[in-house]
């Protein structure tokens, strides 16, 4: 595997952000996750929950609700704006008012004809959705109390609304309420608090399930307006609700970090007379679950810990696989690192504002798995906030060092770095050329002359930089297929080649000399998390979020021998069980043969001159090597070396001198970060 | 070995009641436990034992209401049979002989004439495979039959019978092994299995340990190693089926009972604390904690009215619906292990051993009562596994009473040993043992025996301890304290070449004292302290050590460890006969001549019993258990017995109980003893020819019930001797104790003949008498009348029927 000198760098302070809401689609099986800071997920569910979109939020932008209309996607906020997304460019299509103070809930109709929010000031407005917008249709009967929750009736024609202390049913037809449900309050000295029914499910049989402040599900018949049973989940709050498609399941999120589910069983078997009880509790987060969901064979649940849990129901799978397994997912699947190579800079990617570091020196040399002394300790050059509201997109600092850009939904700024012994500066490049007005993802040339910038409809701006300014050169377009956004771009290192990869999976590579597209890879059914051009070969090689890797010969047109090995001899189950994407994918100039990848839990080299291994052999076999003398070791060893050293990695990079860089960021430290949860009698303390 | 077969080792008193649950009957007033060879029947309001039902011939273990006959009760055993009793007269009706050992037994309603037994595999009895099999009883009028129609339910189940149990109207049964549960549809005839994971991630123990099904609902509870619960539900589907958890007992549940109703799920474990679910309402509970011993079994009566929990510390609670503590029926206490010896209170007759931790118990064994507790720590218990505390491992009775002292020591594991010698002499007021003497460094190492010395006028102790030395303790009138207590204090102080001594033992006479030092016996005079005589028999260190009773005294016997049993004359100081036999327990009986010495040897443990002035044994039982003997005790008989017979001559006049690793605490049985037991027990039926009139009930069945109620409080020698209570208000006290149900009829009769007050306190003087010739009588034997069913049904007629005209009769006497 090799020896390398290794930067563990663990002073990037990301936080993610917490999980405000969720909002699944069936028809395209897509989760869509609403953060506390106003940004906005899509992950594919039958892609091995790869993020495939990220719509970057705003200040003071809070989102309350997120609702899918059809394949459309809409988000209301205490901002009193429904906000409705462009997906195919990942950005905000529009916001319009609903002039109702704060909303604290969104709902669509299974119809997909309309959309109600529910409003500080007590009403619920109908939005009718029409073709490229929506239209406030009308209120329906004022309330006195701020509307939280709300959830319409499978077959459109009533809507039930969770309220402080009561829950009222809504005929949408007349506007006017048919009941009035009383939730009760807290016993003891809660009695004085407002119960607040934080999420209100309604099922197709008419019963309406509410979750509120004083820890109960309670079920309610809409017929009568009465109880029909309630269970006490929890001392704290339940805050949110979820059924299953075919109502027979229901999950509850609550204030404790637990997921409580229900299911809609036979009392008495082969009988019909159904009732809903309480099975199964999931203990996976340490904070307040703001959003739960239940999908077609998990459970996903999300909250202050800013973790997104997927928890399998078992008895919905048919068969175990790694699909199936309990998955948590901490970071976002994009770099937030961009790494100067030549100079040692590292630029750390924050919602709003962006970091320079310069890397530390060490000197001596250490057996292996020791620490050196470090001779000059990392150093913070600079601290860049983004000019307006809207966080950062995309971001990148040339491999020279000299160059550091970012973009966010409006605007893109370049700038240039001074560096002469301690004295920094940077200036910004004034007069960008017009196209450079937003990016999706950023990219500069090996040798950094040029950068290379993603924007709408697939295609890539070639801006070549340099002292006097900077010069619009071309745009690269794809000869067909869709204008999804491009999501990752890869640079050849002698400057003749660019990939480009976007969310429908299409990885297309460019020539630059001709500034034509040059072919485009067969498509994969999972998307591409990772590519790199191999610097010797000029051979692309790509990760997949399903853990399949090819490497595509960009001058041959046509995948190499080596991935057609890959491909037909099937990778380790151990490989494919992993549950990270892959992130990076790095040469190693030294040994052309090694690949490096990493995901969040481990480093790994394919040394592809070495035979696969089959599902016989041994996986991690690196001490059983150790073990070894040198002529035993050949016969067993294969091409793959995991290296699990290094946890909670968010970047990992080769630099010149032969050292790695390795991002960690340690979720202990985050959890150290955040707000203290609910205190709870743990047994035994 | 023909005589061998007419003593016979049989469980008697002190044996288990917490072996399986106990049943409540159907009218809530008798609570029903299998105990040793029998089934004991208690009064539910009044705590007492009412009666056993005697027949089968090993450990019952299992008992079921007969779900068709409210009245009658099922019992199987390890002894092939099946019983059926009617309980409330204690009559056999009939015997099902099954031909395999059996472990419990489950009836449902819904499956009329069949019963499901656990019966072990025979194919191989190593792995200890158990079987449930349905039995079709056959119905015949005969009182033995055998019943050969045996199918089998499932093949592997779990040795434990909690982990079986019927679901709703008896469509199908549950049984979980290990971590699989499964459910078997009599129906469909088929089976549906979940698994569970041995470990998860959380290092949560999955194995089941309990079971029960709803009785209305399709949801099966079960038990599990960890501590959790769990509610199953839709187990028609191997797929969809589901469960929920609860979790708040931190080790093993033991028992898990649905209510009647099906309301309320009770589950008790190792906490020793009811908790009571809330069916269906998620994590409410309600607690009765304080228990006593960790909760094995807890049952229901059918009108939900009453719990019953049976604990490890060998009782049974009774509790009302409202979680209310409303009896407690307390048997010999097993703890984990009995350090002191077995030892008979002179006083009481009952035998003295560990009980509660700390404590001593007083346990009655003619009547197999627990007396009470004698706390002898006085420290609180902590109920942590790891912890070291204070343990009672050494007591002594003097001959007649008076004193008795005790040892309790800490640190057994560890080097810093700490120890004190108490000395308890008992209270004629009080009734009980009150501490005289504590004396913390008695010696400086673990004392390693102690005995009092056996003369009527002076009392006095010796303790040998592993630092060499002997002590002799005397009570004396101490200078410096000006108290007319008199406190204990040394008296001498002895030793023998720096050797340690082991042993100590008086003479009958109290004129010698024998101290073992390892091989040497030596022999002292405790008037003048002199050192009279050594006795050495090498190689081999001397185990056990006593001196010859009544016209043996001369002798002296002694065991070694290099399977040596000598025999000295102390008269010519020389060794009388010596045999070579590996004797683990030497006991001398007081009351003759008899010793009686165990001996272990290639796993099983043999008995023989002989005199010392001659070396043939009396009487010679082999393989009287199969484990380690481990202490026994001589216990005198009220009356004795007159068997001519030679093998049984040497029970006459004393008991021989003995106490296996296993804590069984077992006897042995002459065949005259068993038939006056049965013929008592018939004469349960021969009742009633003459011919019942209102007079007779009303008034000659009082008087019977007098007697009745006054037999069972035997004469004053085994008297309960409650501590804090006087004699005199024991008499007083009694009635209410001692009251059966029945007895409701009098107040309802003193209310009517209210005027006739004088007559009713004759009535009582009468009773009293009674009692007395009773007492004079003093017949063990005397057993409990009882009334049969046909006379309680006539009571319960009269009851009924309409007094007013008596009433007019009353009213126009005058």
């Amino acid at each position: 595997m090799g020896e390398f000198k290794v930067h563990r760098v663990r002073f990037f302070d990301y936080m993610p952000s917490g999980i405000r809401a969720l909002a699944f689609n069936q028809d395209t099986e897509r989760m869509a996750v609403a953060r506390m800071d106003g940004s906005v997920e899509v992950f594919h569910c039958s892609d091995r929950f790869f993020q495939e979109k990220i719509i970057p939020g705003r200040e003071q932008f809070g989102i309350e609700g997120l609702s899918w209309v059809g394949e459309r996607l809409f988000s209301a906020g205490l901002n009193g704006g429904i906000t409705e997304y462009d997906l195919t460019n990942q950005k905000v299509k529009y916001t319009i008012d609903a002039y109702g103070g704060p909303i604290w809930t969104i709902a669509g109709n299974q119809q997909g004809t309309h959309l109600a929010v529910g409003c500080e000031d007590g009403t619920v407005k109908l939005f009718e959705v029409n073709e490229d917008n929506i239209q406030f249709e009308r209120n329906l009967d004022r309330q006195k109390s701020r509307i939280v929750s709300l959830s319409w009736h499978p077959s459109g024609s009533k809507i039930a609304a969770g309220m402080m202390d009561m829950i009222q049913v809504f005929n949408v037809e007349t506007g006017h309420s048919m009941h009035r449900m009383l939730a009760d309050r807290g016993v003891g000295t809660s009695r004085s608090k407002e119960c607040v029914v934080w999420s209100v499910v309604y099922l197709s049989d008419g019963t309406i399930i509410t979750g509120d402040s004083v820890g109960m599900v309670k079920l309610w018949d809409d017929q009568t307006g009465t109880l029909i049973k309630s269970h006490n989940v929890t001392k704290c709050d339940v805050l949110a609700l979820s059924v299953s498609q075919n109502e027979d399941s229901l999950v509850a999120g609550t204030s404790e970090g637990i997921v409580v589910q229900f299911q809609f069983v036979s009392m008495v078997l082969g009988k019909d007379d159904k009732e809903w009880v309480r099975t199964r509790t999931f203990r996976n987060h340490t904070h307040d679950i703001r959003a739960v969901a239940e999908i077609t064979t998990a459970v996903v649940s999300g909250g202050m810990d800013a973790q997104l849990v997927v928890r399998p129901l078992l008895d919905k799978i048919e068969e175990r696989s790694a699909a199936s397994a309990l998955r948590k997912i901490h970071f976002p699947h994009r770099r937030l690192v961009a790494c100067a190579r030549k100079s040692g800079l590292m630029l750390f990617q924050y919602p709003g504002h962006l970091e320079l570091w310069r890397l530390g020196e060490s000197e001596g040399k250490g057996i292996p798995g020791s620490s050196l002394f470090v001779k000059r300790n990392p150093e913070k050059l600079l601290h860049l906030k983004v000019k307006g509201e809207d966080h950062i997109r995309c971001s990148a600092v040339s491999p020279c060092g000299e160059w550091i850009v970012y973009s966010t939904a409006s605007t893109l700024r370049l700038y240039r770095l001074h560096c002469d012994n301690n004295n920094i500066s940077i200036t910004k490049i004034s007069k960008l050329p017009k196209v450079l007005s937003s990016a999706n993802q950023l990219c500069f040339s090996s040798d950094s002359s040029h950068l290379f910038s993603a924007s709408a409809q697939s295609s890539v701006h070639l801006v070549s930089i340099s002292q006097s300014g900077c010069k619009f050169v071309g745009t690269l377009k794809p000869k067909s297929g869709s204008h999804q956004a491009i999501h990752l771009l890869a640079a050849s290192e002698d400057g003749k080649w660019v990939a480009s990869a976007n969310s429908d999976h299409e990885v297309h590579i460019y020539n630059l000399q001709t500034r034509k597209a040059h072919c485009t890879v067969p498509i994969y059914s999972s998307a591409v998390t990772a590519m790199g051009i191999h610097p010797a070969t000029n051979c692309l090689f790509m990760m997949h979020a399903d853990q399949q890797m090819f490497e595509y010969s960009i001058e041959q047109k046509q995948y190499t021998d080596w991935s057609r090995t890959v491909q037909r001899k099937g990778l380790h189950r151990l490989w494919v069980e992993r549950d990270t994407p892959c992130l990076n994918v790095m040469f190693n100039p030294q040994n052309p043969s090694h690949v490096i990848l990493h995901d969040m839990y481990m480093l790994c080299i394919i040394d592809q001159s070495l035979p696969l291994p089959d599902d016989k052999t041994q996986f991690y076999n690196q001490l059983t090597l150790k073990s070894l003398t040198e002529e035993q070791r050949k016969s067993h060893s294969h091409a793959f070396k995991v290296c699990k050293t290094f946890k909670d990695i968010l970047c990992v990079e080769l630099m010149p001198d032969q050292s790695l860089v390795v991002v960690e960021r340690p979720l202990e430290d985050i959890a150290t970060q955040l707000p203290a949860p609910i205190k709870q009698k743990k047994f035994a303390t | 070995m023909v005589e061998q077969s007419e003593v016979r080792v049989v469980r008697c008193g002190g044996s288990k009641i917490n072996l399986r649950p106990p049943i409540i009957s159907t009218d809530s007033r008798f609570v029903l436990c299998a105990s040793g060879d029998s089934v004991k029947v208690y009064s539910t309001r009044t705590e007492e034992w009412l009666h056993s039902l005697q027949g089968h011939t090993n450990q019952v273990t299992g008992i079921t209401l007969n779900p068709a006959n409210h009245l009658q009760v099922y019992s199987c055993s390890a002894d092939g049979t099946v019983k059926l009793w009617d309980f409330i007269d204690g009559i056999l009706i009939k015997t099902f002989i099954i031909g395999y050992p059996l472990f419990a037994i489950y009836v449902s309603e819904k499956h009329d004439g069949i019963v499901f037994l656990h019966i072990a595999m025979d194919t191989d009895s190593k792995n200890e495979c158990f079987q449930l099999v349905a039995v079709h009883l056959p119905k015949s009028a005969e009182q033995e039959v055998e019943a050969k129609e045996l199918s089998a339910v499932s093949s592997r189940i779990s040795p434990n019978p909690s982990c079986t149990a019927f679901g709703r109207e008896g469509q199908y049964i549950a049984f979980a092994r290990h971590l699989q549960l499964n459910v078997y549809f009599f129906r469909k005839q088929k089976t549906y299995s979940f698994s569970l994971k041995a470990t998860d991630k959380k290092g949560a123990k999955n194995a089941f340990t309990c079971i029960a099904c709803h009785p209305a609902d399709d949801c099966i509870a079960t038990g599990h190693e960890d501590g959790k619960i769990r509610l199953w539900r839709n187990f028609i589907h191997t797929k969809e089926y589901t469960y929920s958890t609860q979790h708040w007992h931190h080790n093993a549940v033991n028992t898990v009972c649905f209510t009647p109703e099906g309301t309320n799920l009770l589950s008790g474990g190792i906490e020793s604390v009811l908790v009571q679910w809330q069916y269906g309402a998620g994590n409410r509970k309600e607690f009765l904690p304080r228990l006593g011993g960790s909760i094995l079994h807890v049952s229901t009566s059918s009108d939900g009215q009453l719990f019953c929990t049976s604990h490890s510390d060998n009782k049974i609670t009774v509790i009302e619906s409202s979680f209310k503590v409303c009896g407690v029926i307390q048997g010999l206490v097993k703890g984990d292990a009995v350090l002191t010896d077995l030892m008979i209170d002179p006083r009481s007759k009952a035998l003295v051993l560990n009980g509660k931790p700390g404590h001593l118990q007083f346990y009655s064994l003619l009547r197999d009562k627990h007396l009470y507790n004698l706390d002898i720590v006085q420290q609180e218990y902590i109920y942590e596994a790891g912890l070291d505390q204070f343990e009672v491992v050494k007591a002594a009775f003097d001959i007649k009473g008076y004193w008795l002292a005790t040892v309790e020591e800490r640190g057994q594991k560890s080097s810093d040993l700490e120890f004190s010698l108490k000395l308890w002499a008992y209270d004629e007021r009080t009734q009980s043992f009150v501490l005289n003497t504590t004396i913390t460094a008695a010696h400086t190492d673990r004392i390693m025996s102690m005995c009092f010395s056996s003369s009527e006028e002076t009392t006095m102790l010796v303790t040998t301890a592993e630092d060499g030395q002997f002590k002799a303790w005397c009570q004396g009138a101490d200078a410096d304290t000006q108290q007319d207590q008199n406190f204990w204090s040394c008296d001498f102080v002895g030793s023998y070449h720096n050797l340690k001594p082991t042993n100590c033992s008086f003479s009958a006479d109290s004129s010698l004292l024998a101290v073992s030092f390892q091989e040497v016996i030596t022999i002292w005079s405790p008037d003048t302290w002199e050192l009279l005589t050594t006795l050495c028999q090498p190689p081999g260190v001397v185990r056990d050590l006593c001196f010859g009773q009544l016209s043996c005294s001369k002798y002296l016997i002694a065991t070694t460890t290099r399977n040596l049993l000598c025999c000295w004359n102390l008269l010519t100081c020389a060794l009388e006969w010596s045999t070579s036999v590996e004797v683990s327990k030497l006991q001398p009986d007081p009351l003759s001549e008899n010793v009686a010495a165990f001996s272990y040897q290639s796993k099983h443990t043999d008995l023989f019993v002989f005199k010392p002035n001659e070396p043939r044994p009396l009487f010679t039982h082999k393989n009287v258990c199969s484990e380690k003997m481990h202490r026994a005790v001589f216990v005198p008989r009220e009356e004795p017995l007159n068997n001519c017979d030679e093998s049984s001559q040497w029970l006459n006049r004393s008991q021989l109980y003995f106490l296996t690793q296993n804590m069984d605490l077992l006897t042995f049985s002459t065949a005259t003893e068993e038939d006056r037991m049965l013929s008592s027990s018939k004469r349960l039926v021969i009742d009633d020819s003459v011919a019942v009139t209102p007079f007779y009930l009303l008034l000659g069945k009082h008087r019977q019930q007098q007697q009745k109620l006054n037999t069972p409080s035997h004469p004053a020698a085994d008297k309960p001797q409650q501590p804090q209570g006087s004699l005199t208000c024991l008499l007083l006290s009694f009635p209410s104790l001692f009251f059966p149900p029945e007895m409701e009829m009098e107040s309802s009769e003193q209310e009517m003949n209210s005027e006739k007050e004088e007559e009713h306190s004759e009535e009582e003087m009468e009773a009293c008498d009674s009692q007395q010739e009773l007492r004079a009588q003093g017949s063990v034997d005397e057993v409990t009348p009882k009334l049969s069913k046909a006379q309680e049904r006539e009571l319960k007629r009269v009851r009924k029927t309409d007094f007013s005209w008596m009433a007019g009769l009353i009213d126009s006497k005058p």
